[in-house]
């Protein structure tokens, strides 16, 4: 086999060429968790580019971005909808909060689902997100403040 | 390994005087490994002209690789002299697939009203195999499958032996929806079937004027053949699955449009032809 090479999934391959499309903002993430790739979309949202190479690991994109619910509690990775996809394989939903990388807090609603190449093979997982009515805080929402709708 | 290309045309048959040097019979190329093995890609029309040969030579066992079922990869199979033996030990692989299984897939075609005779009645030892997601071996011959981009479920494959490498990617539009000369190589479609291959037998179905009106029809233009071949770092390229309206001195200019596109010495460049031999 061609020594060293390697390569995406095709699957993956064409979830990234879908999400590359979508003004929606999608994150793609491996079998591992780590991220192998975010659109436009998701750049907005989060505040930062994506760059090509070894991705953020499940354990750093979970904590980066400060998620947590509308009482400001945090969300562990399991509990993310993305973690779900990833380590119960199955799809999730949920709103929740992050915080951008300038610390622009973002209500946003996210569905996640993991990606099976066959019943056996799972190569990864998918998030749409969208941004809630409400718009974006600077500051961080104190904990206990009702809900936005 | 030696290489013999037995049926290259792509679609549909096109015998006839405009595609006499290149030939009309549709995909199969026949591999001899250095040890014996006998190993068959695709069963397009080319493969009723093979089975003949190996009819002749008293061949045991066979397998053929399938890329895809489409039926001009997979029409010469009810033809194919050493099924109808029962001396054969042949074992098909093919694409996995959720729907069905490969036989029963295979079947939709080798069975009435299409075919007079139900694939379970042929005489020959038929074992059916999805293909691995690991490599694995025919005799001497490492054997890798993967998914390539081609609508329904289809696998390239690459072949090493001592040293040496064969890639088998037809059917295939690695430029849909991406800019094969910006995007990282693992992100390309094939790309790690083809990676510094010696040899690589490759779809070559549209000029580039032609592509533009069948885009995501599962096959590239000469410029997205030239840019996968330069990314991949290939050897030696052969242009193969040629179009059906194509005649022979379009397959020329083909050529030359994919030695400009590629830029290339002229000989690393080869129309795949019936009859060739190609040693890997």
């Amino acid at each position: 086999m061609a020594e060293h090479a390697t390569q995406h999934h095709l699957v993956l391959i064409l979830a990234r060429d879908f999400a590359s499309r979508l003004s929606t903002p999608v994150f793609l993430v491996d079998a591992e968790g780590s991220v192998i790739y975010f659109n436009e979309g998701a750049e907005r949202v989060l505040g930062r580019r994506f760059v090509e190479g070894p991705g953020m690991e499940a354990a750093e994109w979970s904590t980066a971005f400060a998620p947590s619910d509308d009482d400001g509690n945090p969300i562990a990775l399991e509990e993310l909808p993305l973690g779900v996809a990833i380590i119960e394989r199955r799809p999730d939903h949920r709103m929740l909060r992050i915080r951008n990388i300038d610390g622009t807090e973002r209500p946003i609603e996210v569905t996640a689902f993991p990606l099976f190449a066959h019943e056996d093979e799972c190569l990864g997982a998918i998030a749409i997100f969208w941004e809630r009515p409400g718009g974006s805080s600077s500051e961080a929402k104190p904990s206990g403040s009702p809900p936005e709708i | 390994m030696r290489a013999r290309i037995w049926g290259c045309r792509g679609s549909i048959a096109a015998p006839g005087p405009e595609t006499i040097r290149y030939g009309g019979n549709t995909s199969c190329v026949e591999v001899r490994g250095d040890h014996g093995e006998v190993i068959v890609l695709d069963a397009g029309t080319g493969a009723r002209p093979l089975g003949n040969a190996l009819l002749g030579e008293k061949v045991s066992r066979i397998d053929l690789l399938l890329t895809h079922l489409h039926v001009d990869h997979l029409e010469g199979l009810g033809l194919f002299g050493p099924i109808w033996s029962p001396d054969t030990e042949l074992h098909i692989w093919g694409p996995p697939s959720p729907i069905a299984s490969l036989d029963e897939r295979i079947a939709t075609y080798f069975s009435p009203p299409l075919f007079p005779v139900h694939l379970s009645e042929v005489p020959a030892r038929v074992t059916f195999h999805d293909a691995p997601r690991e490599p694995w071996t025919i005799g001497s011959i490492a054997v890798a499958a993967h998914p390539i981009l081609h609508p329904g479920a289809t696998v390239g494959y690459r072949l090493d032996s001592g040293g040496r490498s064969l890639a088998y990617v037809t059917d295939h539009e690695p430029a849909l929806g991406t800019d094969l000369d910006a995007v990282g190589t693992s992100w390309i479609s094939g790309y790690a079937l083809a990676h510094r291959a010696d040899l690589l037998i490759h779809d070559c179905q549209y000029t580039d004027a032609e592509y533009t009106s069948h885009v995501g029809w599962g096959h590239p233009s000469v410029t997205h053949v030239a840019s996968f071949a330069r990314r991949a770092e290939v050897d030696r390229l052969v242009m193969f699955h040629h179009h059906p309206g194509h005649d022979d001195d379009e397959l020329d200019e083909m050529r030359g449009a994919m030695v400009a596109a590629w830029q290339v010495e002229p000989e690393r460049c080869i129309v795949a032809a019936e009859g060739a031999e190609l040693l890997v």
